[in-house]
């Protein structure tokens, strides 16, 4: 078969090879668990439990505040130490802290909700609801949210994103390498909801044996398409993604679902079919742990809230001298200036880089190389969006496009003189959705 | 106490290519070139190369540090091209001067003055050429035939066609491999075109430019000279076409930066210089299509960005 893919994009190196081998290991239990309201884009959760409860694994301990939003549950079963604002990825969030008892008993709620052919798609919809399922690949969308599309709009695809794009990061390989028929189920469960005929998982062609146990899992599914993709970064961004797999462009402005297409990501599904079977919320995730700066890189299971400094440990600590510690993949992850921080139900990566790796290339001038323009996936022209937003000419930036930029990153990544194109451009966003908001 | 890390904005990695390796990997593509000129035209063109790039590197050095006083670039390698282009676009038996006040000129005016790397909005080379062919014509177009030892003034083919000399036309052989007259860097066909892969290979240029230029000037050759296939291919090897459509038309801040854009700037530049070796006043035409259309590019690049992803078609 044909391998899929997008125009443009870049071909960074994978570095994958110090963990795609090794086996999901599950994280030593943690003694006290942070778990941050602000899991997601979209409203904060509101702490429902207070000092002194007895919380067990499972029970919702934030609701949901507005429809955007999704409610948060404990990984442990303990008793509620503080109810505070605390340090989180990227500044400071209402957060429950939890001494676990160490017994991970589990809550009454908890129980399972049979099978997809015994549930109505509403009935499926709600479970993902009151599971707190985000989406697990990046920003942590609500994935009720994405499956509660306004009438007008005809969906009739869903895409699974198991390209996993990012170099060095391989939980989301060792997933479906280890546990495809839990992928191949929630993906079931989303073509119920959404009422569709069709569902794709596309995979890079870096991961042949992920792409083989996925396509045994689903073959007794004729709707299920398992599709190869060109390895190529970046594959697994939903419009990249949507045009790789049907050929469609999700229109200028718009989203997936204009495109007719729902996106979601492999683990959001894995966790999906767990919710289904098992009852249980969204918990615990697995992470890959990697970079030059850790001793020993592993995948592991980890359970939100989670110390990273905790889960760093059990990989042999740090090596050397730390430069960068990045929450997610080196082209779309954050980075961190402290390790005191909890896990969340996003963290698919913690990359160590090293004091050399981290230093922040001199920019020189633009050679107008042109570069940036071809690999841009979104066909932009980076050099100028970026030209006027240092400039602070944001009309001129605007008139670029510069609100169709995914903030892929590709651009900074081959540019010559290292220019910093997605900072300004992400500078140039930012004004220009400010403006629009101010002359509404 | 936490360790404090440090924090900056994503992407976290950057690719291994550099401004200076880009340059170097020019220098690199342009040496076969180099050894061919040094082999038809002798000891005289080696001393010409030097000088030029002498000359390039010295004046980036003294603008950029005590008139513009900011940080020299010379270890960028991007003067090194401009000296050795500007060489190649000279012929061997030019007085030293010559490449010493172009190269200077080129560097100085044409690039440093519009601001530097990425600025210039014509080929700094070609610029300089321009100058000098329109200052001292007749030491620019003094040819010597290309053997080592015979150092005879002799006409370049382009000289044959364009002015209708009844000496014999170098055959298809000699053109190809560079032993014909003409300017130091131009005449091996072979050598740029080593040098031209290797640069592909690189991902240095896209092929979009030198394809679009080249395929141009064959096309109309062909009409041209009535149909006639032999004539038509042989127009590509002569003069300054190679040499202008992979090293001089790519440059990168005088052409655009779309691919679009540099399909139709090499179109253009086809066109050009076509026109001007079959009915112009000059027998070649290369230089001036590109130099033209260098004019031309920022007004090209603006009507041919691409429609953005999702956007409607254009
Ligand atoms: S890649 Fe960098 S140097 Fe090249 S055109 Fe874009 S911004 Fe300029
Ligand atoms: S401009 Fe935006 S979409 Fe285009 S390459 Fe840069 S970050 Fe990616």
């Amino acid at each position: 078969m044909s391998l899929l893919s997008f125009k443009g994009g870049i071909h960074p190196p994978h570095e994958k090879k110090y963990t795609e081998k090794k086996a999901v290991v599950k994280a030593v239990d943690p003694k006290v668990v942070t778990i941050s309201m602000r899991q997601h884009i979209g409203a904060p959760c509101n702490p429902i439990v207070k000092k002194g409860d007895y919380v067990k694994v499972g029970q919702m301990v934030g609701e949901a505040t507005s429809f955007v939003s999704s409610p948060v549950h404990s990984s442990v079963s303990g008793t509620v130490k503080e109810v505070t604002n605390k340090n989180v990825l990227g500044g400071k969030a209402m957060c429950v802290v939890i001494e676990s008892d160490g017994e991970n008993l589990i809550h009454e709620t908890v129980v399972s909700n049979g099978d997809i052919s015994g549930l109505s798609s509403k009935e499926i919809l709600e479970i993902i609801k009151n599971a707190g399922i985000v989406g697990m690949g990046g920003a942590g969308f609500p994935t009720h949210v994405k499956l509660s599309p306004p009438p007008e709009k005809k969906i009739d695809v869903v895409i699974l994103n198991g390209a996993e794009c990012e170099p060095y990061l391989t939980a989301d390989h060792r997933l479906m390498l280890e546990t495809p028929a839990e992928v191949v189920y929630g993906l079931r469960a989303l073509i119920k909801v959404l009422n569709v005929q069709k569902g794709y998982i596309g995979i890079e062609n870096n991961k042949p044996d992920a792409f083989k146990s996925i396509s045994e899992a689903a073959k007794e599914y004729p709707e299920i398409e398992v599709v190869e993709l060109y390895t190529k970064y970046p594959q697994g961004a939903e419009k990249q993604l949507i045009y790789a797999c049907t050929k469609r462009e999700v229109p200028s402005a718009g989203l997936p679902m204009d495109a007719g297409a729902v996106v979601s990501n492999v683990a959001t599904s894995a966790a999906i079919a767990n919710a289904i079977k098992t009852g249980m919320p969204l918990v615990e995730r697995i992470c890959t742990i990697t970079g030059s700066s850790v001793v020993e890189p592993k995948n592991m299971l980890i359970k939100v809230g989670t110390n990273i400094k905790e889960i760093i440990d059990q990989c042999g600590g740090y090596k050397g001298k730390v430069g960068k510690l990045i929450m997610g993949g080196p082209m779309m992850g954050l980075a961190s200036n402290t390790d005191n921080i909890p896990s969340t139900k996003t963290t698919s990566g913690i990359l160590i880089f090293n004091e050399d790796e981290a230093k922040i290339p001199e920019a020189e001038n633009c050679l107008k190389c042109g570069k940036c323009v071809s690999i841009c996936p979104s066909f932009l022209e980076p050099l100028y969006i970026s030209a006027y937003a240092l400039k602070n000419d944001f009309e001129k930036a605007e008139k670029y496009n510069a609100l169709d930029c995914i903030e892929c990153g590709s651009c900074s990544f081959v540019c010559p003189s290292k220019r910093p194109l997605l900072h300004s451009i992400r500078v140039a966003k930012k004004e220009i959705i400010a403006k629009r908001r101010k002359s509404k | 106490m936490e360790s404090l890390f440090r924090v900056s904005s994503s992407p976290h990695i950057r690719s291994k290519q550099t401004v200076s390796n880009i340059m170097r990997d020019v220098v690199i593509a342009l040496l076969p070139a180099t050894f061919a000129g040094v082999y038809y035209f002798g000891l005289p063109a080696l001393v010409l190369i030097l000088l030029s790039v002498g000359s390039a590197v010295a004046t980036e050095f003294i603008v950029q540090k005590y008139l513009r006083k900011q940080k020299a670039t010379i270890k960028d390698w991007s003067a090194v091209v401009t000296g050795m282009l500007l060489a190649f676009n000279i012929p061997s038996t030019a007085p030293w001067w010559l490449v010493v006040v172009g190269s200077a000129f080129a560097i100085a005016i044409v690039k440093q003055a519009f601001g530097g790397l990425g600025h210039n909005f014509m080929n700094p080379a070609l610029a300089a050429r321009a100058m000098l062919m329109a200052s001292w014509p007749v030491e620019m177009t003094n040819w010597v035939s290309t053997r080592l030892a015979d150092s005879v003034a002799g006409p370049t083919p382009l000289g044959i066609i364009g002015e209708k000399l009844s000496v014999a036309l170098p055959s298809m052989t000699d053109v190809i491999i560079g032993n014909v007259g003409g300017c130091i860097g131009e005449t091996s066909v072979v050598a740029i075109l080593i040098g031209a892969a290797y640069l592909i290979y690189r991902g240095v240029i896209s092929i979009r430019i030198p394809a679009a230029y080249i395929g141009t000037v064959f096309i109309l050759a062909f009409f041209f000279t009535g149909f006639d296939l032999y004539m038509s291919t042989y127009n590509l090897f002569i003069g300054g076409l190679m040499l202008g459509a992979f090293f001089m038309a790519t440059d990168y801040s005088s052409s655009p930066s779309n691919p679009k854009g540099q399909i139709i700037f090499g179109i253009g530049c086809g066109v050009i210089a076509t026109v001007i070796r079959f009915y112009g006043g000059y027998p070649e035409g290369v230089s001036y299509s590109i130099i033209l259309m260098n004019v031309a590019s920022p007004l090209i690049e603006k009507y041919s960005s691409s429609r953005v992803f999702g956007g409607a078609k254009k």
